[in-house]
């Protein structure tokens, strides 16, 4: 069976799969690093969306075969390194601070999408506007809609 | 006696804050006190039940879940570590709801403990609690709220009693701060050093006094969920985050299920070619169709696509959304009062299928080896599970064990085992454990739905005043034989005068509906065709009947009130009957300005609901003007948008504000999505959505821009239940806006159902989608 390396989390790993198996059972199957979840696996829930490179995308959507040694993922588990100090990502306590969640099972994917939009919109040098909330297409099924909207504000203030 | 007012006395003759519990004997301070306990229900024998008011008002749902729970005498039992933690297992199930934090925050309160040292897990199967552990009706706190207090204070107490013998002081001196316990000189005893010395020998009866509502300084506060850092980090566990640790060995496994709604599978052409497929490791046919067992879910889904299978058709074969429909007219009751000219207003109401699906697909973990099975599963029927997965396998149900974990939503689905069923069905077949997960496009289409009805209203108005009002419910039969259906069979006999010869639906629908207005003679009936639990995978989603019911009542008020010359806030005032409805609507239409001048094209709407002991308003605003309805979002359905949204709730005594508020919130976002987008296509005998991108669930391209929920303080002692509280007044209330900006009055639901598809139907063979591989073109 081929081997894969890439970087996971801040870590390089290898897994012996083929290499038409989505990135997100390689993740969750394979390596048991379950905060990606499953609820659609054809791209359009967005309940596993991770990073790749700092980049929002979602797993269920990509071979593990298309990415190289190279290609930096991160999931939920990783999301605190990446940003300055030893607490959660300043994005994770802005969902603390709303009690966004409700059964969780998407909100995984929110923040991860939530981080990239923000990064996005920054980068384009412009504040997030409602149309920019509009087009976050992650599915919550328990309806944080609202919730989830004015988290991102506040993330957005602090990252 | 109006249940919203005023609770019985508990029938024990003790005060209504005096209560017996046991501390246990043995090592380790247990206390225990009966889970029946308080559930003190509208008197149900021997009540006559008056033609006015309906039933609901004098006896309800809740009132019958927990007079169900009264029989059943099996203890619930705290534990107060070495550490002096608290630990409880609820016998309840953890879906979204709050029911973990808020049980946490009424052991906190009474045991005088922080918050985060009081740790609530989930029961596995208790058999013994017979009827007591279902989650449903929005009944958790309804009917635990006494029992765990009662627990809880006879904790305090043990612990209270062990540390004056050691503090030599006497009990009535000491004070509790922060799970420590104090002297008068200041000496003092830890929880966990006084938990050594509380158990005794044998175990004993105790008499409690619980806390008076002034004292509470935890129950009535905003409290954040107690498992919020694990979501937020990704260390939440549902089923399928289960790993090799936890059951080792329990691989991905997925059904190939048929083209037709429930048809069969008869034999796989193509198994050996299957079973050799990379990372496959078993196929067998099960009752529901083919399991497919392999290394990772990704190689399931492939190999799911591969079967070629010969099938059965299915249980409706041939039909479409359109036959239904006119099965249930031709099923309507006849209303009673003849149509009269112009002092007649009414209506008639079409509500298509939806589907009761969380995001969490439906899943669960078995393994079943030497006559035993074990299963692990988000499941708010867990005894129903064990006696279904038992019946399954041929086995004792004292050889099923059911781990109950915390689920990813559930809307009435995981009231049904389904999943637990057939991993049970699998794990057996292959002589392998299990991870059994449904893939997303089973969901809509082969899971359970809502059930399609029809509504149809007559009011009548003569002099200036509504003298009759009546409804005619006719529904697809709603699955209730989840063990609901059980406590139902068993407890039929005790129901109120009159309401024992009915069916389950028939008795569900008179004990949750009422509709709360003075309208002369009232009726409201249901109709079930009886033979389509064969048919349909219903099931009790979230408010049931409610949701539907309401609309229908509520767009007729508007009607009523429209052709009085009223307000429709004015006209439901003058209208309602109880106090508490009343009061959230005012205070509904305070805050969200009511009345305020509106472009054309745009609107208010308002609508109340009466249910779970509580009442609730809301009040919303909708843009249907061209601009609006045609934006363009990328894939979205877009139409009408609610830019804004109020909610008045009074839920009696609201443990945690916090989590009524979010219950509102996604009440509010259930209801407005079954008004106006989110639907079930039947077309020639199967559902057509098989993903998210197809049922046009709510999405942030649809949330209002502004949503506002308050709590009212609520003059009742006694809390009442959120879950599905916020769902019907929010549906009815989109869809009264909707009307009074179209200056039409929409009639079949959702509003967006016959619009032109907006997608192109996923294959029915093979029965689920490839998995993309284009995932790296939309990285942003």
């Amino acid at each position: 069976m081929p081997k894969h390396t890439f970087q996971l989390n801040g870590e390089t790993v290898t897994v012996d799969v083929e290499d038409d198996v989505r990135i997100l059972w390689v993740l969750r199957d394979v390596l048991g690093v379950t905060g990606p979840k499953y609820g659609c696996g054809i791209n359009v829930c967005k309940a596993c969306t991770s990073h790749i490179n700092g980049k929002a995308f979602n797993p269920c959507a990509v071979p593990v075969g298309a990415i190289g040694p190279g290609d930096e993922i991160t999931t939920i588990e990783g999301l605190a390194d990446t940003a300055p100090g030893d607490g959660l990502h300043p994005m994770q306590d802005a969902w603390l601070e709303h009690d966004v969640a409700q059964c969780g099972y998407c909100q995984p994917g929110q923040i991860m999408t939530a981080v990239a939009l923000v990064n996005r919109v920054r980068a384009e040098n412009r504040a997030i506007t409602e149309d920019d909330l509009d087009s976050i297409r992650n599915v919550c099924r328990c309806g944080t809609y609202s919730r989830i909207r004015e988290a991102i504000r506040t993330g957005a203030a602090r990252m | 006696m109006p249940h919203d007012q005023t609770t019985d006395p508990p029938a024990t003759g003790l005060s209504r804050r005096s209560f017996v519990g046991y501390v246990m004997g043995g090592t380790g301070l247990v206390v225990a006190a009966d889970l029946a306990l308080g559930a003190a229900p509208a008197q149900a024998a021997g009540l006559p039940i008056p033609s006015v008011p309906q039933v609901p008002e004098l006896y309800d749902l809740n009132d019958f879940l927990t007079h169900c729970t009264m029989p059943t005498s099996g203890l619930i039992a705290i534990h107060v570590d070495e550490q002096g933690d608290a630990h409880f297992a609820l016998p309840r199930m953890e879906v979204g709801q709050g029911i973990t934090t808020s049980t946490a925050m009424i052991i906190a309160e009474e045991l005088d403990l922080p918050v985060e040292r009081v740790h609530v897990t989930l029961a596995p199967a208790r058999r013994e609690l017979l009827f007591n552990q279902l989650t449903g009706g929005s009944n958790t706190t309804i009917s635990t709220y006494t029992p765990i207090r009662v627990a809880a204070a006879v904790a305090r107490k043990a612990l209270l009693d062990a540390a004056a013998i050691q503090l030599g002081a006497l009990v009535t001196t000491l004070s509790v701060k922060g799970g420590v316990i104090f002297d008068l000189l200041g000496n003092s005893l830890s929880y966990g050093d006084a938990a050594a010395l509380a158990a005794p020998a044998q175990t004993k009866q105790v008499q409690v006094e619980l806390k008076a509502a002034a004292e509470r300084n935890v129950v009535g506060t905003p409290q954040r969920r107690v498992d919020a850092l694990d979501a937020v980090t990704g260390r939440k566990k549902f089923a399928m985050d289960l790993t090799e640790v936890d059951v080792p060995d329990a691989l991905p496994t997925m059904v190939c299920r048929a083209p037709d709604l429930n048809g069969r599978p008869v034999s796989v052409r193509n198994q050996a070619a299957v079973a050799a497929m990379p990372g496959v490791t078993h196929v067998a046919i099960i009752p529901t169709g083919v399991a497919v067992r392999a290394r990772t879910f990704g190689q399931c889904i492939d190999a799911v696509r591969a079967l070629d299978v010969e099938w059965k058709g299915g249980t409706v074969a041939g039909r479409s959304s359109a036959d239904i429909l006119e099965e249930l007219r031709s099923a309507q009751l006849p209303l009673a009062v003849p149509r009269l000219g112009a002092t007649t207003v009414e209506g008639d109401f079409v509500f298509h299928f939806r589907s009761g699906s969380a995001l969490e697909p439906n899943c669960a973990v078995a393994d079943v080896r030497d006559g035993t099975a074990t299963v692990w599963g988000g499941l708010k029927s867990p005894i129903d599970a064990q006696s279904k997965v038992a019946k399954a396998l041929g086995l004792p149900q004292a050889k099923v064990t059911v781990n109950v974990v915390q689920g990813g939503g559930s809307f009435g689905r995981k009231l049904f085992s389904d999943a637990a069923i057939e991993a049970a069905q699998a794990s057996q077949a292959f002589g392998a454990p299990v991870k059994l997960m449904w893939h997303r496009a089973d969901e809509p289409r082969q899971g359970r739905v809502h059930p399609m009805a029809t509504s149809r209203v007559r009011a009548t108005v003569l002099l200036g005043s509504v003298i009759s009002f009546e409804q005619r419910h006719t529904s697809v039969s709603t699955d209730f034989t989840h063990g609901l259906g059980e406590r139902l069979t068993a407890e039929v006999a005790a129901l109120p005068t009159g309401l024992g010869n009915l069916g389950f639906s028939e008795t569900v629908f008179l004990l949750s509906q009422e509709l709360p207005y003075n309208f002369g003679v009232v009726t409201q009936l249901l109709n079930e065709s009886d033979r389509d639990f064969d048919r349909f995978n219903t099931s009790s989603v979230r408010n049931i009947y409610s949701p539907d019911v309401r609309t229908a009542n509520e767009l007729i008020v508007d009607q009523l009130a429209a052709k009085l010359k009223l307000d429709p806030v004015a006209f439901r005032l003058k209208h309602l009957k109880s106090g508490i409805v009343k009061n959230v609507l005012r205070r509904a239409a305070e805050l969200g300005e009511w009345g305020r001048q509106m472009p054309a094209g745009t609107a208010q709407g308002i609508a109340i609901h009466k249910e779970y002991k509580g009442a609730t308003a809301v009040l919303v605003e909708i843009d249907c003007r061209r601009q609006t309805v045609d934006r363009r979002v990328r894939d979205a359905v877009t139409g009408p948008r609610v830019t804004k949204a109020t909610v008045v709730v009074d839920c009696g005594l609201a443990i945690n504000p916090l989590g009524v508020q979010a219950q509102m919130m996604g009440g509010f976002s259930d209801g407005m999505a079954q008004a106006l987008t989110y639907s079930n296509h039947l077309v020639d005998g199967h559902f057509l959505e098989a993903s998210w991108d197809n049922s046009a669930y709510t999405r942030q391209w649809n949330t209002p821009f502004e949503f506002r929920c308050e709590v009212v303080d609520s003059d009742r002692e006694e809390p009442g239940g959120i879950g599905e509280a916020g769902v019907a007044a929010s549906m009815a209330a989109v869809a009264c806006a909707y009307a009074r900006a179209t200056g039409s009055m929409p009639t079949e639901f959702p509003i967006n159902f016959h619009d032109p598809l907006h997608f192109e139907p996923k294959s029915f063979v093979p029965s689920v989608p490839a998995s993309p591989t284009n995932g790296l073109d939309f990285v942003s």
